[in-house]
């Protein structure tokens, strides 16, 4: 992982237990104790291992087809008359987004560690088939769960994931998403943790996943930043990205941190509207909690219980978000605003009809604040907008909705 | 001494051991749990372990998944647990009970205002599920200033390690569970867990409560003899759920489960 200019170096979170402040750490039931400790050791070591970092780099150039474009909209940049967005191109990753720059990496790390089965959990199914793709090229077993309701709505990726070897187990408990896939999943690694690797696909779960998965993630932005920083010499003045668990934001903005003149915006999933209380917005209208072995905002209510999340957008569907937005939201280091599923509509024709480029209803997100940013900046500023994948697996919820049979 | 320590201790001097029985509070309906309670301790068991409801069971299987959904349609929550505790011990001072759940509820709650609620409802013990001794060296403390326990958990691949921090920051007992995997799974093996109580008793002093996988009388005096108590859930929880319609019918076979369980421990099978 060459850094070939200033990255992150004053900003140091975690801390060796995986706490971000009050946030994060290892909220899990003992069974799990060793084998996240095996993989704590495991992914320690082989952070700092040339051999491990060349083979990473090495799949992430020649599989993965890295690096990706940082392409200027100017149509777009021209059309809302304001600062310049700049689209870091995670679509034009193999599978179609960001998903695969960790499950690459955890693929690696589940190779070195001798593990023969690979599981994951899967909300749009982006993370799945990322899964399924570095579980079919090294051969090794593929079980993905995935909450009924998103197999019924994103059926093209779980057929992909078939295609591609992986066993997808439709999840029926709880409200069928992603969180109960997620609770599937840690039911199985508790019950094969010997020969199990759980590739989880955001920055949340007990420590060291959300450290490690933004790690993986962490190439968006040092490539986004080496490449704005050759273009123009100066940084950018806002960095935009949509939080569901929050992997592609994150991955975004950690490198950026540091630099205290660039706004980290996340944008959550306001689902019907944040007032309805059918949204996918923890940062924004929920409160702190424990569920899937960390600390952080959730969707609960007054008794702890997890409350149904909406979002069109299966990918934000998730009640809580990686630990590290907490912190980051809590010291005022990034700020986090939502948009509504109609907004995001917006956001997906605006980009589809102006630039040529049709993104996922996740990023479509990204893409509709931005139109509500740029407009307010200066036409000699700069916004990058991460799109973290292409809109190819929402065909059918969009030609649903416009009342097309496919 | 704690309840717990007390039932214990003389279950011990009377070589006998613990039954431990786990139901869901309010499942199938909140009324039904205090009179299953006191059944139950008619029919012979030492110590009940309360399980509270959430939305989000990742450690449980699917037969007490079900019963948290059951119960948690009925509003049952944390603090209406404690109600029901509470009025379970107006009418019964010696058996312990120990309440056994996930963490959200009391981080809503807050641990203060949790261990005081506990407190005044005479909660004997508290098991986390996904609070181990790191994250839980604050709950566990006031949990203790109260007389309260802090039950710890411990796998088949907990090291001695883990056993002496289990030992150091728990109380009560410790809970066993005899396989890797979620509650109500099939698959025990005795030999395993033969070998795994000699170096937990090598490690801690605390008296070990075995669960997970006990499903009858049989199974239930197998493993007795290796702990000093058996505890039974997902088996009275199957009972329930093949009941719906007819809840006095599933109080009563798990009566006669619990009574069948209880003859075998004594008198052996």
């Amino acid at each position: 992982m060459k850094q070939l200019i200033k990255m992150t170096e004053k900003y140091t979170m975690p801390d060796a237990r995986g706490h971000f402040g009050p946030y994060g750490g290892m909220f899990v039931a003992e069974t799990l104790i060793p084998p996240i400790q095996e993989l704590n050791a495991a992914y320690q070591r082989y952070l700092d291992d040339p051999d491990f970092i060349a083979e990473l780099d090495k799949d992430l150039q020649y599989y993965v087809g890295r690096p990706s474009p940082l392409y200027h909209a100017e149509r777009w940049s021209r059309e809302l008359g304001g600062a310049q967005i700049y689209l870091k191109r995670e679509d034009l990753n193999h599978t179609g987004s960001h998903k695969i720059n960790n499950t690459v990496g955890q693929a690696l790390l589940a190779k070195r560690m001798g593990k023969t089965r690979i599981i994951a959990e899967t909300g749009a199914g982006q993370h799945g088939v990322a899964t399924a793709t570095v579980a079919a090229r090294l051969g090794l077993e593929c079980v993905v769960y995935m909450g009924a309701v998103d197999v019924a709505r994103q059926s093209l990726n779980v057929y992909r994931m078939k295609l591609l070897g992986a066993t997808v187990v439709a999840v029926e408990s709880g409200s069928k998403t992603l969180k109960d896939a997620l609770n599937e999943a840690l039911r199985d690694w508790v019950t094969n943790v010997d020969n199990t690797f759980y590739i989880i696909g955001t920055v949340a779960g007990p420590h060291p996943y959300p450290a490690m998965v933004r790690d993986f993630q962490a190439i968006i932005g040092r490539e986004a930043k080496q490449q704005y920083f050759d273009a123009t010499g100066r940084l950018p003045d806002a960095l935009v990205a949509c939080v569901g668990g929050g992997s592609n934001a994150i991955g975004l903005f950690y490198p950026f941190i540091d630099a205290s003149s660039v706004k980290l915006i996340g944008v959550e999933a306001a689902g019907d509207g944040i007032a309805t209380g059918r949204h996918s917005a923890p940062l924004s209208a929920g409160r702190p909690g424990v569920l899937h072995g960390n600390r952080t905002y959730l969707m609960a209510d007054d008794d702890g219980e997890i409350i149904e999340t909406h979002s069109i957008s299966a990918g934000l569907d998730y009640p809580g978000v990686g630990p590290e937005h907490a912190w980051l939201k809590d010291t005022g280091r990034a700020q986090y605003v939502s948009i509504t599923d109609n907004e995001a509509l917006d956001g997906f024709y605006a980009l589809t009809r102006m630039e040529g480029i049709i993104p996922a209803l996740e990023s479509s997100h990204a893409m509709a604040y931005a139109m509500k940013l740029a407009p307010t900046m200066r036409q000699d500023q700069t916004l990058i907008i991460n799109l973290s994948g292409r809109g190819d697996k929402d065909m059918q919820t969009m030609a649903k909705r416009e009342g097309i049979e496919l | 001494m704690s309840r717990l320590a007390n039932t214990f201790e003389a279950l011990n001097q009377a070589g006998r051991k613990a039954l431990v029985p786990f139901i869901t509070v309010g499942d199938p309906y909140p009324e039904f749990t205090v009179p299953m309670m006191h059944a139950m301790v008619e029919a012979g068991v030492d110590v009940i372990e309360l399980g509270v409801p959430f939305s989000d069971p990742m450690a449980d299987g699917p037969v007490i998944q079900r019963a948290s959904e059951r119960a948690l349609a009925h509003k049952m929550s944390l603090r209406r647990t404690l109600g029901v505790a509470m009025e379970f011990r107006r009418t019964n001072q010696h058996t312990p009970v120990v309440l056994m759940g996930y963490l959200n509820p009391i981080e809503a709650m807050g641990y203060e205002e949790f261990a005081n609620a506990a407190a005044r409802a005479e909660i004997d013990g508290v098991l986390t599920v996904d609070l181990p001794p790191e994250e839980g060296e604050h709950c566990a403390a006031l949990l203790k200033a109260r007389d309260i326990d802090p039950i710890f958990l411990l796998a088949p691949n907990s090291s001695a390690e883990r056993i002496q921090k289990m030992d150091a920051v728990g109380s009560g007992y410790l809970y066993y569970v005899s396989l890797k995997g979620v509650t109500g799974a099939g698959h025990l093996d005795i030999d395993n867990v033969k070998a795994k109580l000699e170096q937990l008793r090598a490690n801690t002093r605390l008296p070990v409560a075995i669960g997970f996988g006990v499903k009858d009388a049989i199974t239930a005096k197998t493993i007795a003899d290796l702990g000093d108590g058996v505890v039974v859930g997902s088996a009275l929880i199957s009972k329930i759920e093949a009941n719906l319609d007819n809840p006095e019918q599933a109080k009563q076979e798990i009566i006669e489960l619990l009574a069948a369980m209880r003859h075998a421990m004594d008198n052996g099978v």
